[in-house]
């Protein structure tokens, strides 16, 4: 079928009939042409990552082409865990909410030993935010809100079925060559967004690499629905050699349907095509839930994984996000929500430079402050797996000892690590942070997400991210001076006038005095603040926060 | 800097309380607890300079630094995610 002749119902069915979405071939014009058809921006891959890229870009007034070779959403679960940042980013693309609506929100983790509790951790521990420290939702349910909300906007052009079998790159863009199942076609692109996943052929077509290190280890992923109630809450629960699954670790999940996902490490010797097995699986999950419970298996995979990056992320015209830039190990939930984070960050810079506002030099800053958040993502991963999978004997005496100091004493609890979950990175020495020159204490750093925050607009409840411009925002605590009005593409956001920071949490946060001055990027990253700042000051860090100077 | 001149209070009984601690473990079990014995005194000690130093001199020389990246193998690898049938 025509995707945009499929039912709005259909987006919001159930599992399986948004998992049988199939999403027909519609020729383009683009195909008659006698030479290449030209396009600003052409992303390949109809992932999280690619269409929340392509819905930004839309809103902003672009044209996008995504091109994707299959034609469903993802098959499983897979990415199950948003984090709040990826949530916040949604929001701004119009379909957080939606998110939220259908997702399992969870802030409360827990870790076990063996069958004891070791410790509890709330990943949100305080009030006045709008949305929680993650939601787990089916990346197929994910995907097809975003499905939904792209083929809403008439700047996209989902093209499924278009397989790209060649791209040729040069200074100034790229010429893609497409195989559809009425042949093939050219595409020359100002833009190239490679969002085609871990295995991206795109890299592999450029010859290049994604390179560090992978794990000995196998795991299996298994998605059970649950007949009936279920008595584990809506939290994430690890063990460590738990007397169901002696000497590897275990992972307990809740999706929505009363799905859970469980995570079983297997060990590098577990033989893959045996596990995957429905036989060998239902055992397993007997011994975590109990022989009596009534359950279905929904979806199972084994998987090893690998913690690797490309060198860059920028090369020419050709930009890579998300798992084709960098990969993750799945503790920590870094892998979309970072990819998310990726497409956000560079999608304001791709606008702002295809409307003449910025030189090419903005779009490069993506390189340098993705690759940065990319390191910090990885390092993140790779240490909570060094520790649920130690490598070497005295790694293993280590990680035991730790757990058991941690049955009693506190300090052991910090050093445990079952996954440090996903948080922006604040990308700290970015070239386009302007140095603080005034003393704050607060972590609202420039390079820093802004901190959400509760605030009322006449008299109507709203939430500081929310209040915030689609290009730059300047938050202003108190009346702005006259001079602020007149900043290219900046908002003026007046705190106490334009909104009202009730319970005091926005200035709480920020720091803030009166005349307090942040000056936030269109993806909410901080990039200045000052007590009192002059107009110079503030065109100054705004030119710099666009890479013209 | 990790203080390295004498400091313990009854150099003598320290040791004899030390390998009396171990007495009736075997060899992993005492490796277990010297293990557990190094998690509590870095705590206690707190300072990552300090722990960073104390690291060196134990390990005789200059002791390899975690890399921030991470990256000390160089083979390019696909992470697979076999789904079952």
């Amino acid at each position: 079928m025509n995707p945009r002749d499929i039912p709005a119902e259909a987006f919001h069915a159930s599992g399986a009939e948004v998992q049988a979405l199939d999403f027909g071939y519609v020729r383009s014009p683009d195909q008659d042409r006698a030479t290449p058809a030209q396009h600003p921006i052409v992303v390949i891959g109809a992932g999280p990552v690619g269409l929340s890229l392509a819905i930004d870009l839309a809103q902003r007034g672009q044209r996008v082409v995504v091109l994707d070779n299959d034609h469903k959403l993802s098959i499983g679960s897979r990415a199950i865990c948003f984090a709040k940042r990826t949530l916040e980013i949604w929001d701004r693309l119009g379909v957080g909410q939606r998110m939220v609506d259908k997702g399992v929100s969870w802030n409360l983790g827990k870790v076990f030993l063996k069958d004891e509790q070791l410790y509890e951790f709330n990943l949100l521990p305080e009030e006045g935010h709008e949305r929680p420290a993650f939601i787990n939702l089916q990346q197929y349910y994910a995907e097809a809100y975003l499905v939904e909300r792209a083929l809403q906007l008439p700047g996209i052009d989902i093209r499924w079925h278009n397989k790209v079998t060649a791209v040729e790159s040069r200074a100034d863009g790229a010429l893609l060559s497409i195989d559809t199942p009425e042949g093939a076609y050219q595409i020359d692109a100002q833009w190239l967004v490679a969002c085609d996943g871990a295995r991206s052929h795109t890299r592999q077509m450029l010859g290049l690499e994604s390179k560090g290190r992978i794990f000995q280890d196998r795991f299996l992923i298994a998605d059970v629905k649950l007949a009936g109630d279920a008595d584990f809450p809506t939290e994430r629960w690890f063990w460590f050699d738990p007397p169901f699954h002696p000497n590897q670790s275990v992972l307990l999940h809740r999706q929505p349907d009363n799905v859970w996902r469980i995570d079983f490490q297997l060990g590098w010797d577990a033989d893959p095509e045996e596990e995957k097995k429905p036989e060998n699986i239902i055992p397993r999950v007997k011994a975590l839930l109990g022989a009596d419970a009534q359950f279905e298996l929904d979806w199972a995979s084994v998987y090893t994984f690998a913690c690797l990056r490309m060198d860059q992320f920028v090369h020419d015209r050709v930009i890579f996000a998300g798992d084709s830039a960098h990969g993750v190990s799945p503790f920590g939930a870094r892998g979309a929500n970072s990819g998310v984070q990726d497409a956000e960050n560079l999608a304001w810079k791709l606008d702002w430079v295809l409307q003449g506002r910025a030189s090419p030099a903005l779009v490069s800053t993506y390189g340098p402050e993705r690759e940065y958040a990319a390191d910090e993502n990885l390092c993140n991963s790779t240490r909570a797996t060094d520790f649920i999978t130690p490598k070497s004997e005295v790694s293993r005496l280590f990680r035991d000892a730790a757990l058991h100091l941690a049955r009693e004493h506190a300090f052991a609890r910090r050093i445990v690590n079952s996954g440090r979950l996903s948080v922006p990175a604040t990308l700290h020495q970015s070239p386009l942070n302007t140095p603080d020159t005034d003393t704050f204490v607060s972590t609202q750093v420039p390079g820093a997400v802004l901190l959400d925050a509760p605030l009322t607009k006449q008299g109507q409840p709203t939430w500081l991210l929310r209040e915030l411009g689609s290009d730059f925002t300047l938050v202003v605590f108190g009346p702005a001076p006259a001079w602020a009005r007149d900043l290219p593409g900046a908002k003026v956001l007046q705190i106490g006038i334009d909104v009202i920071d009730h319970q005091a949490l926005a200035a709480q946060r920020l720091d803030a005095l009166p005349r307090t001055v942040y000056l936030v990027r269109p993806d909410q990253h901080v990039c200045a603040r000052w007590r009192t700042p002059t107009e110079a000051a503030v065109r100054s860090a705004l030119a710099r926060a666009t890479a013209a100077a | 800097m990790l203080n390295t001149a004498p400091h313990l209070q009854a150099c003598d009984d320290f040791y004899e309380a030390l390998i009396a601690a171990h007495q009736g473990l075997t060899t992993p079990e005492s490796h277990a607890m010297n293990a557990r014995l190094v998690l509590l005194l870095a705590n206690h000690i707190g300072d990552q300079a300090t722990l960073q130093h104390a690291l060196q001199l134990a390990r005789g020389g200059a002791a390899p630094t975690a890399d921030r990246r991470a990256s000390q193998a160089v083979t390019p690898v696909v992470p697979t995610h076999a789904v079952a049938a």
